[in-house]
């Protein structure tokens, strides 16, 4: 393992980095907000990684625009796919989440989540 | 190509077109064609089946006919045929189990979103099943369980609703990891095909090339689905979804959702990394370490809770870490047991859930152990079935558990440094769930003395409850053709391993 290495592929780190960080977030914050923020951030950086390795140097979007027709001449589409469809999955999924939460703040005024645990075992006795 | 071969994609169809037209329906038409939906599916993947095993071999059946490394896949051997046959027949018999519950618990207006969840939710499955392209598998995987955060939720209070918060939260950790392995593995392979990628895959094992991305892939696949399916230290969000949503949903949840993640595990050791691979890494050994601690914790937890629903829900921590301890055996007969397990968890756990339901019914809705005093006189057919799913737990030769114990144990033989470790968690864990459940099994028998029943309890004639009873009936008989006719279906699991390569 040597250190350039790392340099080289400084974009690639960077987005491990932001994987970590959401990932972080999404497991350690109490707060259901900065939750889905690092949930967002996490997806974000696996699209990055994605669209990353997608990526060939000095080459273009796959679009026929000049009649080139020959696949050396464009970047590798799929990764770009995957990352839409990751974007679909990600968007809903947040939805989901922020209504939850609405729902929850909305009951125990509150967006902690352990504080609300506490506020429901209250309720039951 | 023959016709049957389409019927997997058409059952995945069905069940995703089922969701939206159940939609505007009402409530009762909503649940006969959720019913209606289950049959069909269970019919066409037993032809499937049949189909699969009478030509012998596995069929691919490509998705508008693009060839093999562009177009999307779908692979039926016999193992996923039986997989999507046997998971029809559970979720039919968990919706059959729970429908007063449901209609109860659940408001008016909200009755049909339901099934939608559940149509969604076997098309999830159905999909994990059958598909041979792993973006699909990730796709599907996000879509199962949204539709079982719904099934969570849809009992509208305070505690469901957090519960549904805290398994998206676990949940969405574990799809993270699962889509950095597979791109990962993408970045590393150039494919998505299951096939396509082992065959890399293979190659990259054999030169030694990649060798640390290819075990951290591995690795992250591995831990998001154990998180997902809830192997020990990932359970927390698990005893309150159970615990708290109405019943049909439990026993879905418990039963069918977390076996969805593990059956793409296997698939993926089996069809994407390739299992020689993947008994070299040291991914196995800690799928092993966790799974046995889970076996002792989760018994430990269910020992100290003080209600039933809950108590059988803990008890799902200690199976989950049964199925991922034969996984860490890294031996063919581990991997045979862990699957049998499947079924065998699968088939017992919903019926403990629904007779627990029938029991709490015949204590006034209380839960708590003291007020199931005598439980087992009030409601006969729920105590009964209730002590058949506890038997089968304990492992009691004649049920499923006893099955899956016995190839536990066969499989550890095999292997000489962990024999010795899996045979004492075997040991102790039997004795653990022994303790909960006889300890719960006594109580439902021990005559309840006067004054000190719950003031709403009341005895259940048989006539009352004929869907729920009906399910009981039909899930005490699964259990004991599981665990009296075990040789043919272990046989068919071994054929179906195979086919995977």
């Amino acid at each position: 393992m040597n250190v350039s290495n790392l340099i080289n592929n400084y974009p690639e780190a960077v987005a491990m980095i932001l994987f970590g960080i959401g990932f972080s977030n999404l497991l350690l914050q109490k707060n259901l907000i900065k939750k889905i923020i690092g949930l967002n951030i996490m997806d974000t950086a696996t699209y990055l990684f994605l669209a990353l390795k997608g990526y060939i140097f000095q080459r273009k979007a796959p679009v026929v625009v000049d009649g080139i027709t020959q696949a050396e001449h464009y970047v590798n589409p799929i990764p770009s796919g995957l990352v839409l469809t990751g974007i679909v999955v990600s968007v809903s999924v947040t939805a989901l989440m922020l209504s939850l939460t609405i729902r929850l703040y909305r009951r125990y005024h509150t967006l902690d989540l352990d504080e609300i645990t506490t506020r429901i075992r209250k309720e039951e006795n | 190509m023959d016709f049957v071969q389409n019927f997997p994609f058409i059952s995945i169809l069905l069940s995703l077109f089922s969701g939206p037209l159940t939609s505007i329906l009402n409530g009762k038409w909503a649940k006969r064609v959720n019913t209606l939906v289950i049959t069909v599916i269970g019919f066409l993947s037993g032809a499937v089946l049949f189909y699969v095993l009478g030509t012998g071999e596995a069929f691919v059946y490509r998705m508008g006919h693009f060839p093999a490394p562009w177009g999307n896949e779908i692979r039926v051997g016999v193992l996923e045929g039986f997989m999507a046959l046997f998971f029809c027949a559970v979720m039919l018999l968990c919706m059959l189990g729970g429908s007063a519950e449901r209609e109860r618990e659940i408001e008016d207006s909200k009755q049909n979103l339901y099934y939608i969840m559940v149509n969604l939710l076997l098309c999830s499955l159905l999909a994990l099943i059958y598909t041979n392209d792993l973006f699909t598998a990730y796709v599907f995987v996000e879509i199962n369980t949204i539709s079982a955060c719904g099934l969570i939720m849809i009992k509208q209070n305070g505690r469901t609703i957090e519960a549904a918060v805290r398994y998206m939260i676990m949940s969405l950790l574990g799809s993270g990891l699962l889509l950095l392995g597979i791109c990962f593995l993408y970045d590393l392979t150039g494919h998505l095909l299951m096939s396509n990628i082992k065959e890399a895959v293979a190659e990259l094992a054999a030169t030694g090339q990649y060798h640390v991305p290819l075990f951290l892939s591995l690795g992250l696949i591995s831990v998001g689905l154990a998180i997902k399916s809830a192997l020990y230290p990932f359970h927390a969000w698990l005893p309150d979804a159970y615990g708290y949503s109405t019943v049909s949903s439990a026993a879905i949840l418990s039963s069918l959702v977390s076996k969805g993640y593990i059956f793409l595990l296997v698939k993926i050791f089996y069809r994407v990394i390739g299992f020689s691979v993947v008994c070299d890494s040291k991914v196995i050994n800690v799928l092993f370490v966790f799974g046995v601690i889970g076996m002792i914790m989760g018994s430990v937890s269910a020992i100290k809770e003080g209600e039933i629903r809950r108590m059988i829900a803990f008890s799902s921590v200690a199976q989950i870490g049964y199925i991922y301890m034969g996984f860490g055996l890294g031996t063919e007969e581990g991997i045979v047991a862990s699957v049998y397990h499947i079924l065998s968890h699968c088939a017992t756990k919903s019926l403990l859930f629904v007779a627990a339901s029938g029991l709490t019914d015949a204590s006034g809705g209380s839960r708590k152990f003291p007020d199931l005093t005598g439980a087992g006189y009030r409601n006969k057919l729920a105590g009964v079935a209730f002590t058949v799913g506890s038997l089968s737990m304990v492992g009691f030769p004649m049920f499923s558990g006893f099955i899956s114990k016995l190839l536990f144990a066969q499989a550890a033989m095999e292997h000489d440094r962990k024999m010795m470790i899996t045979l004492v968690a075997l040991a102790i864990s039997t004795v653990l769930n022994a303790i909960y459940f006889m300890k719960t099994v006594i109580r439902i028998y021990t005559p309840a003395a006067k004054g000190y029943a719950h003031p709403d309890s009341r005895r259940i004639p048989l006539g009352e409850q004929p869907d729920k009873n009906l399910a009981l009936v039909f899930f005490i008989l699964l259990n004991v053709m599981l665990g009296l006719n075990s040789e043919p279906i272990v046989e068919l699991i071994r054929k179906g391993l195979g086919m995977f390569s």
